[in-house]
């Protein structure tokens, strides 16, 4: 016969496990690394409000499995990169992480994610490397590559017929990696880029290189600037009075979230990027609106990247039923998703890259309004990367 | 390159070395005659640039005194910082100068932060100096930029007149050289270093000012220009307001052709300069003369 305590831990045991089948299994740990203080930290909020979003959606859960949040401020500073993703990987013990804006922090997580083969999803950094040369089966993109907006302008301008082109940028892997897309598309349409242009980050002292452009005359320019470049880049490309004979074109950063500062200086001007303002697809005003409902703010890219980090990670988790464990089949699904992002519908690349629409966009009072798709499923070449799915 | 574009690059030097001036003259000012490492100096420059964006829409097409309303306001807070922090660092080691003015860098970003938020922002330039004006063929060049460099001539003239031809002037280089000798002439020493530093900032405040509608005003622009100032300084000889122009010019001359020629290693030409003056020099090209 069975002496009573051994019957109530039994019992005990039994109580636990039904009730632990009832709630499922214990919360997924979500690491957000992203810039909350700094230049950056709009687009931080951006993209975890996206991230939020998505998860508030499903009724706070990912296939049943509740999300408990990790947050790190990476203040965009590749120097504590390392540093920062190890308190969300060995610290916190988290199962995923999600980060960031900055690229030079992007690849320090990259890193660190390849090392301890932590899943990654990166909601917005540009670098080609992170889908290229870094590219592993646990790190996924759900923003761009830097070489995608430039490549598509690349097209666009051959197509309008220009035939000598110069680029202007800030010497940095972003600024390189996008001029060097443009290039690509360009000089395939039959283009020549004549010049690349650059100067020191975060330089704004352009009024050598724009009398140097006066004086080289080329058919179009492809500038890539954010922020405060991005603002000042146009006025002056404008006051120096080249727009008017020499076509500006750039991708979507260089007037996102700047038309206003920017002013007249940037009306009309043509930028290619994955997302519009005015996007009118029923999936993009149905999340521009629980947006604003939610956070009293209209969405934008960056709120998109987020949105789409969260869906991702929701679509592996429903191919295993929120089973974090059989990671092989998670990951191998997440590779194989569709994404009914508010920016249109996207795949995977298999570099983990997303296949996409870029849109052509014209810049009209505060708004990127949407023109025309300036390349359809446009996929990053994913160079260096080892990869095979 | 032809001529006429020489000649344009010319002036785009000229003109970013005078903007330069207008922010390193307040910098010398301080560090030169105070003596005090003051590295929220592009903070200032940063506060004029908010300020301008703040107070002109109030001002509609009265830019002037758009400048005159801003420079008092800059010299005023100028005043009362002075008094509330930086007259306690003149008698204490660069080390503990460094760290205040370093934390005041990270209470100004914050609070602009706060008070403004992090987007970037435009000032639109008056109607009257909106316009461009064709240069050949070539470009045009916006009436803005000239007026720009036409107020740093300004600015540099009056302030030579006041350091060596004025008896406040003579005060103030009394002071630099010993502190103690003028005040045992019965001169307020530290009134007078209150007015030098609210000249100090005044002077940046009002670069910040002037150069807001050529660029845009926006987080961490005080920084970008900081370094640049110091560089300007340690070339033109600490609290010389001449070797600060000379040194302007030559720094705006190296930054423009070095992009130009030298696209790749235009970074680091004015480093490169500073290094060479340096060696040349070590107390920069305008030792102070008194």
């Amino acid at each position: 016969m069975m002496s009573m305590p051994r019957l109530t831990t039994l019992a005990a045991a039994l109580a636990f496990s039904s009730l632990a089948c009832a709630q499922g299994q214990p919360p997924l740990k979500v690491g957000l690394m992203l810039p909350y203080t700094g230049t950056y930290a709009a687009l931080g909020n951006m993209i975890e409000n996206g991230f939020k979003l998505y998860v508030h959606e499903q009724g706070g859960k990912l296939a049943g499995r509740e999300i408990q949040y990790f947050k790190v401020d990476d203040e965009s500073d590749p120097s504590k990169a390392t540093d920062n993703v190890n308190k969300l990987i060995k610290r916190d013990n988290v199962d995923v992480l999600v980060g960031t804006v900055h690229s030079g922090v992007a690849l320090a997580m990259a890193k660190a994610a390849r090392e301890s083969n932590t899943l990654l999803i990166v909601p917005n950094a540009g670098a080609d490397a992170i889908t290229g040369a870094m590219c592993a089966p646990n790190i996924f993109r759900t923003s761009f590559s830097n070489w995608q907006p430039g490549y598509a302008m690349g097209v666009v301008a051959a197509q309008k017929g220009h035939k000598r082109a110069m680029t202007i940028t800030w010497n940095y892997a972003a600024g390189n990696e996008t001029v060097k897309g443009f290039t690509e598309g360009f000089e395939k349409g039959g283009g020549k880029v004549i010049k690349d242009l650059t100067l020191p980050f975060p330089n704004v002292e352009f009024q050598a290189l724009l009398t140097e452009i006066a004086a080289q005359k080329p058919d179009a320019v492809y500038a890539f600037f954010a922020g405060g470049g991005a603002v000042k880049f146009v006025k002056d490309y404008d006051a120096a009075g080249l727009r008017k004979t020499i076509p500006l074109y750039g991708p979507g950063f260089l007037t996102d979230g700047t038309l206003e500062a920017q002013g007249t200086s940037a009306q009309g001007l043509l930028t290619t990027l994955h997302y519009a303002d005015n996007l009118e697809t029923p999936r993009n005003e149905s999340f521009r609106k629980n947006f604003a409902l939610n956070y009293k703010a209209n969405a934008d890219v960056y709120a998109v990247q987020g949105y789409d980090a969260a869906q991702l990670l929701g679509a592996g988790l429903t191919a295993v039923k929120g089973d974090f464990k059989q990671r092989d089949q998670m990951l191998y699904a997440m590779g194989k998703t569709v994404i009914g992002s508010p920016r249109g519908k996207f795949a995977m690349s298999a570099a983990h890259n997303p296949v996409q629409d870029i849109y052509l966009r014209e810049a009209k009072g505060v708004n990127n309004e949407y023109r025309s798709v300036a390349v359809k499923q446009l996929a990053d070449p994913a160079k260096g990367c080892k990869m095979s799915q | 390159m032809d001529l006429a574009t020489f000649l344009v690059q010319c002036l785009n030097a000229v003109q970013y070395g005078l903007l330069l001036f207008l922010v390193a003259s307040g910098l010398t000012l301080i560090f030169g005659i105070m003596g005090v490492i003051n590295l929220a100096h592009g903070s200032f420059y940063m506060v004029g640039a908010y300020l301008a964006f703040a107070i002109a829409p109030l001002f509609g097409q009265n830019f002037l005194l758009m400048l005159v309303v801003g420079v008092l306001l800059a010299a005023a807070f100028g005043y009362a910082l002075e008094w509330a922090f930086y007259s306690y660092l003149y008698q204490r080691e660069h080390l503990q100068q460094v760290l205040m003015t370093y934390a005041l860098i990270l209470v100004f970003e914050e609070l602009r932060s706060l008070l403004v938020g992090n987007d970037v922002h435009g000032v639109a330039a008056p109607q009257w100096l909106a316009g461009s004006i064709e240069l050949g063929a070539l470009m045009s060049y916006p009436v803005y930029r000239l007026f720009a460099s036409a107020a740093c001539i300004v600015v540099a003239l009056a302030l030579y007149y006041v350091v060596n031809r004025t008896r406040l002037g003579m005060m103030i280089r009394a002071g630099a050289s010993n502190r103690d000798m003028v005040r045992g002439l019965g001169i307020d020493i530290r009134r007078l270093y209150r007015i030098v530093f609210a000249a100090g900032v005044a002077l940046a405040a009002l670069a910040g000012m002037i150069a807001a509608p050529m660029s845009s005003v926006y987080p961490g622009m005080g920084n970008h220009v900081l370094i640049i100032c110091f560089v300007v300084v340690v070339i033109g000889g600490i609290g010389s307001i001449t070797g600060a122009l000379i040194a302007s010019l030559l720094v705006g001359a190296v930054d423009t052709f070095g992009k130009v020629f030298f696209a790749e290693l235009s970074g680091i030409g004015v480093y490169v300069l500073m290094a060479i003056i340096l060696v040349w020099r070590p107390e920069g090209l305008m030792k102070r003369s008194y």
